[in-house]
């Protein structure tokens, strides 16, 4: 699945959105429940301020010293034998996979949930040399069988479905004779799911977090199904973009609990996985061999720019979960695998403004997001500064930088402000009746269609005051 | 205590009334107010649509004008959280920088002037109303400021507060969001006004301007009974409301 996804245009995908009232009824309790676990955690763990203040230090000072904090990982993952691949692009990352799949001659690939892995493609390219992909987590594997179905939360890929959906793709796809009932679902994917754990050749995980000082990988989840994917096939292939890198053991914990707490209200999630390299002589399980991929794919030219907190994000979904646009549009109106207000700041990084251009301007500015963040990524801020560059660019429309111009322009001058303040009632007096307008022109009518605007009053405000002080016999400055 | 008023543009133009209650209302409470004439509006629509060398272009002219000024005190959360920006907006040019400084430093929304400036929290007004109030994104997360308008509004004789359910939610004004991604605000402001009739209330109270425009507009459009009122309007209001 290529990062971008659905219709091209983003009008498109958003009328969509706004159209699918079982999405936005699914989107909208789901939000609800979600918030609220987050609320109540926070108060659970107390001092929430604080513990965001030291997230973003501990990110903040992993992402300046991150050459440093991959060297030591790198060098850890091979002391205790496992590979380490740099991987500077999708491909050069999907071409190391393959070949680890040639080599190993593996027809089947078991896959706990990974966003990076969506990224950069890599079941299409596993695929296309004939391997078989499952997907493990839940949510994946239900999309996966409706037809690749794109995810529209990055937490919980399959959120815009409600269960009765999800009962139809079953019976559809596989045959399901069951109810609605998420524990029959869950039962019954489980017992397809164990089967194929047991015949895959090859375990692809994500990362949440690897540990620099012991070359450890972090998983977390709530199926337990990254456990199986890690155990069962001989081979393990851990796939991690190159920022979800922590300093020590210490660090894991403070972010795993914001982890945990901010994604789903969770003190900790059932399954919190610390993996070291492959099996050892001794061990009872573990995959015989183990590759580290480590992703850049464009994360590097964020580094050092003013974006660059953007590479904090931990993928709690928190942002997500609070968007009031998302809540209304979906997911999948953002047109790639990362929505809402962290992929409106994400996606254009990565895939610059060609495709992407619309979705900084998919935000109120409410701040909703950077106050959910739990490592305080200043996200409304980003996209204004997205905006910038749009607009500095010369991406935007004719009119609207006329608009703009003009605005700048008069808003600096006080005798053109005054005149067109002045003017304004007698320009929109066509349009005006009964003290609103109901049906503007030019670049009001996405306002007046739905909502009245009111009319520009014949004393402003300036000339009440102007006439108060002359009647005083004083006089404004 | 001298305070000079920024008016905003909104309000100047749209809003009259808002100006004149925050005026009478500042002036009974013994200050001195002065409208510098050569106020205009504090850049927010160019800033936010990335327009940022127009914008820098209206923050020196505002800086200016309000340079002379003791406390500038203006009824919007907003516009008081735009001309906290022009610091960093202004970041590469040292001297602008630091007059921009002194300007966010003397800069208080209205009711935040009055409760942590002026330390009142009881204005004598009296409006008999059963209300709500809709907390707007730029007082509550880009200002910071929850208490002050509610401290106030509970100080107002006969006002009945209700809380608004879902009250940290945005409005879907967002500027020109409302004009280029209308279709979204739409659904946005309807939610808000779902929200504002489960409370029963006749009368929406804000403390922002834009606010007040796109949800009154959705109101009005829509048919609602629901009255809009700016605070500075019912901090200055002396006598029970006449419906209709
Ligand atoms: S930007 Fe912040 S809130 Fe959003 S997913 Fe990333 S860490 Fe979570």
């Amino acid at each position: 699945m290529p990062m971008k996804i659905g219709d091209p245009s983003f009008d498109t995908r958003v009328e969509k959105g706004l159209k699918d009232t079982f999405m936005r009824q699914a989107v909208t309790s789901a939000q609800e429940r979600l918030k609220l676990a987050k609320g109540k955690a926070e108060e659970e763990l107390g001092n929430w301020e604080e513990w965001r203040s030291l997230s973003e230090e501990i990110r903040a000072h992993t992402l300046e010293n991150i050459d440093y904090y991959l060297h030591q990982l790198s060098e850890n993952v091979s002391k205790n034998g496992g590979h380490v691949f740099f991987a500077q692009t999708a491909e050069d990352a999907n071409a190391y996979i393959k070949e680890v799949a040639q080599k190993k001659n593996a027809k089947k690939v078991i896959k706990s949930k990974s966003m990076v892995t969506e990224e950069i493609s890599m079941n299409e390219a596993l695929e296309s040399v004939g391997c078989e992909v499952i997907e493990s987590d839940l949510g994946e594997y239900i999309l996966q069988i409706d037809d690749h179905d794109p995810p529209s939360h990055i937490v919980a890929p399959a959120l815009h479905k409600n269960k009765e959906q999800i009962r139809d793709t079953f019976i559809e796809k596989k045959g399901y004779t069951k109810s609605s009932n998420p524990q029959e679902l869950t039962l019954f994917a489980r017992e397809l799911l164990r089967k194929e754990f047991l015949e895959a050749d090859i375990g692809v995980t994500g990362c949440n977090f690897a540990v620099a000082e012991s070359g450890s990988i972090s998983l977390v989840t709530n199926e337990g199904n990254a456990r199986l994917a890690t155990t069962l096939p001989k081979t393990q292939i851990t796939v991690m973009g190159m920022e979800r890198v922590v300093p020590t053991w210490e660090e894991l914990d403070i972010l795993v609990s914001m982890l945990c707490r901010s994604a789903v209200g969770q003190k900790l999630t059932s399954y919190v996985t610390g993996l070291t390299g492959a099996r050892e002589e001794g061990d009872v399980d573990g995959p015989e061999e183990f590759h580290l991929v480590i992703v850049d794919n464009g994360r590097s030219k964020i580094l050092g720019t003013e974006f660059q907190a953007a590479l904090h994000c931990i993928r709690c979904a928190a942002c997500i979960n609070v968007c009031p646009v998302y809540r209304h549009v979906g997911g999948h109106s953002y047109g790639s695998i990362y929505p809402g207000p962290i992929g409106a700041v994400l996606t254009p990084l990565l895939e610059g403004y060609d495709d992407h251009k619309e979705l900084p301007y998919a935000s109120t500015l409410c701040a909703a997001c950077t106050d959910a963040c739990p490592v305080k990524i200043p996200l409304h801020e980003m996209l204004v500064k997205h905006r910038r560059n749009i607009a500095e660019e010369k991406r935007t429309t004719l009119s609207e930088t006329f608009a703009m111009k003009g605005f700048g322009l008069v808003a600096s001058s006080p005798a053109l402000f005054n005149m067109s303040t002045r003017t304004a009632p007698f320009m929109l007096s066509p349009f005006t009746k009964d003290g609103s307008i109901k049906n503007g022109p030019g670049p009001m009518k996405g306002w007046t269609d739905i909502r009245d605007f009111p009319e520009s009053k014949k004393e402003r405000f300036r000339d009440w005051y102007k006439h108060r002080e002359s009647k005083k016999g004083g006089g404004s400055k | 205590m001298k305070v000079s008023l920024f008016v905003t543009c909104l309000a100047d133009v749209f809003y009259p009334g808002v100006g004149k209650d925050t005026v009478e209302v500042l002036e009974r409470l013994g200050c001195e107010v002065d409208f510098p004439e050569k106020q205009t509006c504090c850049g927010q629509p160019a800033f936010n649509s990335g327009y940022h060398i127009d914008t820098i272009k209206v923050a020196k002219h505002m800086i200016t004008t309000f340079e002379h000024a003791d406390y500038v005190v203006t009824p919007s959360g907003s516009c008081a959280a735009m001309l906290k920006e022009y610091p960093e907006l202004l970041k590469e040019e040292r001297d602008w920088e630091k007059r921009a400084e002194q300007l966010a430093n003397k800069t208080f929304e209205f009711t935040q002037f009055l409760v942590h400036v002026l330390k009142i929290e009881k204005v004598d007004a009296e409006l008999n109303a059963n209300a709500t109030y809709h907390t707007s994104c730029h007082m509550t997360r880009l200002l910071r400021e929850t208490e002050a308008p509610l401290k106030l509004l509970n100080g107002v004789k006969g006002l009945n507060l209700e809380e608004l359910p879902n009250r940290e939610a945005c409005c879907g004004f967002g500027g020109t969001f409302a004009v280029k991604m209308s279709s979204i605000s739409e659904q946005m402001v309807n939610e808000k006004v779902m929200h504002i009739e489960d409370t029963k209330a006749e009368v929406l109270i804000g403390a922002d301007c834009g606010c007040l425009m796109n949800i009154g507009g959705r109101l009005e459009r829509s048919g609602k009974q629901v009255k809009v009122m700016h605070i500075a309007q019912v901090l200055n209001s002396q006598e029970s409301l006449t419906k209709g």
